[in-house]
């Protein structure tokens, strides 16, 4: 098979490239050659990035499977396959993260036996364990339906229900821990970012961007598969998208309210306009768009909305994780390049393997070849549709 | 009953005898180069400062209830009960949530390492459990450090401010901070210029507390939202049945009328 050289395939090649030189970085001369982590900033961009963001962003499995199975929307299901698809992929990479990120990853599975169930940390682990073995059954009938193997598909039928509570219970509480470990650093997160709420704020977040993230993903990987949008799934997405994000807002302002410092947040100070950004681009603006019924039913609009308001939440987890630090520190953080090139490396890696899953798994429904040809045909002009997807996210990253 | 240190930083004179000794004790190297570094450091556990030709040591404060060993995953810190907070390497994964969580920053990475590990001041745990006084404190030729039972320093503390009362801070630092240190300061010049965390900010509550309060509500909340999830996902799967049992049987009925009619 002839290799055609495409923009995109150079770029991957580059980002994988530069990934992988970070990575012998990483395993041959340390953290400490390989990132701007110290002693005063020992939690960097992989924690903020990575690990909070990741999980974050992962958070549409659990939102479809709630609400195609717990809360019985069949209108959703079409969603399903790629949504679980993506939380499952996104899982696995927060772990191949970690194992950048931890000073010892050889020893993970301490985890297991040695256990202080005091620890936020170790209850987002166990989580973060359990929920990925959950998803990869959740994952399975793919490939079952793909080998067509009847049998082992009725045994994940008949445990299901099992899998929906516990995809949901997990999430609960490991989205929600997410935001529990800063708990324990109340001297330190700027007040912007600390508070007790923390837990029910990563939470609610977490469902926006769920449904965010599946709007985006499906509107991506259409474009890229040469399929046509399920707009009306998309719609319904959207509406619950703008209730989500006005949940959101209203935690956060009830939250800013009873703290008593609404009027310090209208000052201007470095943590205010990073504070600014992030509200900006998580509520105002989607609201804002969300609000006008042309933009809720116009594929583009919606894509747009979403995008936006995924760009807001990772801005409001990099402020948690790191803007919220600084004036405590006294020092700016800036990752090293090595840092966002593993990162990107790690983001590239996960649209390949999205790319070779729904190639190769029947992940979407499959498409007449009338509807096929019909699309191709309005969409002569974009060739290597999914390395380009990759591109697009990864700009927005 | 668990043990502290009372540092007295008016009785210093900043030989800096305990970071040599504290050195010796733990194996890390000292020399002019390392006594010279004004920080504390994976190589340096305790360091003392200069400012003003005034001195304050600073070392990890062995909180009554450390942040370190709540936050750790793998439960790789505890405080002995006779006082100091220790560290096991073996457990540790490296996930440096320990660092984050010390309000105090004590402890330190050892970034250029391939198998890192978390330093700190272990308060001579070995030296402790037999009876002996800290290396630091044994030192100490002007007895600025002391070692003792923590109720019985507290006492000694309050007698000197009392006695001198135009000299000291009308304040024990570690008393009360996050529930209180092992590690006691007295000065005439605040801690907090030091680089010590102001008392204000840190509060008096225990550290572990903040995490707590929502750890413990983990073991009810699993089965309780588990039993609701699972109520949802029956309740909506049960009217979806009844809809179309029902659908069913007056499609049946339709059929007979057709029939009969027929």
């Amino acid at each position: 098979m002839k290799m055609k050289l495409t923009f995109w395939k150079v770029v991957f090649i580059v980002i994988m490239g530069l990934g992988l030189y970070s990575t012998f970085i990483r395993y041959f001369y340390g953290l400490g050659a390989v990132s701007n982590m110290t002693d005063q900033f020992p939690w960097g961009f992989w924690i903020g990035f990575d690990c909070l963001c990741g999980v974050m962003l992962a958070a549409g499995g659990f939102c479809v499977i709630g609400a195609v199975y717990l809360f019985n929307v069949k209108r959703l299901h079409s969603v399903v396959r790629p949504a679980v698809l993506t939380a499952f992929l996104g899982y696995l990479l927060f772990i191949v993260g970690l194992l950048f990120d931890l000073g010892r990853p050889w020893f993970i599975w301490h985890q297991l036996i040695y256990m202080n169930p005091h620890s936020v940390m170790f209850e987002v682990g166990m989580c973060v364990m359990t929920y990925t073995t959950v998803l990869f059954f959740e994952f399975l009938p793919n490939v079952f339906e793909r080998f067509n193997l009847k049998a082992p598909i009725k045994w994940i039928k008949k445990i299901y229900p099992v899998l929906v509570v516990l995809s949901i219970l997990l999430s609960t509480l490991h989205q929600s821990s997410l935001g529990s470990l800063y708990l324990i650093m109340p001297s330190k997160l700027h007040p912007f970012w600390y508070s007790s709420a923390l837990p029910f704020l990563f939470f609610g977040s977490a469902i926006a961007v769920g449904l965010a993230m599946t709007i985006f993903e499906s509107t991506q990987s259409a474009k890229a598969l040469g399929r046509h949008l399920e707009l009306p799934v998309l719609i319904e997405l959207g509406g619950a998208l703008l209730v989500a994000l006005w949940v959101n807002a209203l935690l956060r302002f009830e939250d800013y309210f009873h703290r008593g410092i609404l009027r310090q947040i209208f000052k201007p100070s470095y943590e205010a306009y990073f504070l600014w950004l992030e509200l900006a681009l998580a509520f105002v603006i989607p609201i804002t768009l969300l609000s006008f019924k042309k933009v809720r039913l116009s594929p583009n609009g919606l894509y747009l909305a979403s995008v936006i308001c995924l760009l807001g939440f990772i801005t409001n987890r990099l402020n948690v994780s790191l803007i919220g630090f600084e004036t405590y520190v006294g020092h700016h953080y800036m990752p090293k390049w090595t840092e966002f090139s593993v990162t990107l490396m790690i983001i590239a890696m996960g649209f390949a393997l999205f790319g070779v899953a729904v190639k190769y798994l029947p992940i979407f429904p499959p498409t007449s070849p009338e509807e096929k040809s019909a699309v191709a045909r309005s969409r002569q002009f974009e060739t290597e549709p999914v390395a380009g997807a990759e591109v697009l996210t990864n700009a927005g990253d | 009953m668990s043990k502290a240190l009372l540092y007295d930083a008016t009785m210093c004179i900043g030989c800096k005898q305990c970071e040599s000794a504290c050195a010796r004790q733990n194996n890390l190297p000292y020399d002019d180069k390392v006594a010279a570094e004004s920080v504390q450091s994976a190589h340096k556990y305790t360091v003392v400062m200069t400012k003003d030709d005034k001195f304050m040591r600073r070392l990890c404060m062995h909180c009554e209830h450390p942040a370190c060993a709540s936050a750790c995953p793998v439960g790789a810190f505890h405080k002995t009960k006779e006082g100091p907070v220790v560290y096991d390497v073996w457990k540790c994964i490296g996930c440096r949530y320990c660092m984050v969580a010390c309000a105090f920053n004590q402890p330190k990475y050892e970034w250029g390492s391939l198998n890192p590990r978390v330093r700190k001041c272990i308060m001579c745990p070995d030296r402790v459990a037999a009876g002996k006084q800290t290396a630091c404190a044994e030192i100490c030729p002007t007895g600025a450090t002391k070692f003792g039972d923590r109720d019985d320093l507290i006492r000694e503390a309050q007698d000197r401010i009392r006695q001198n009362p135009t000299t000291y801070l009308p304040r024990i630092y570690g008393l009360n901070e996050v529930g209180g240190t092992c590690v006691l300061i007295l000065s005439s010049v605040k801690a907090e210029e030091y680089g010590y965390p102001a008392s204000e900010k840190i509060g008096d509550t225990p550290i572990p507390e903040y995490t707590g309060r929502v750890m413990s509500k983990i073991p009810d909340f699993i089965p309780v939202w588990s039993l609701v999830l699972g109520g949802i996902y029956w309740i909506s799967h049960r009217r979806s049945e009844v809809a179309a049992a029902e659908a069913a049987e007056t499609a049946q009925e339709r059929d007979k009328k057709n029939g009969r009619a027929q």
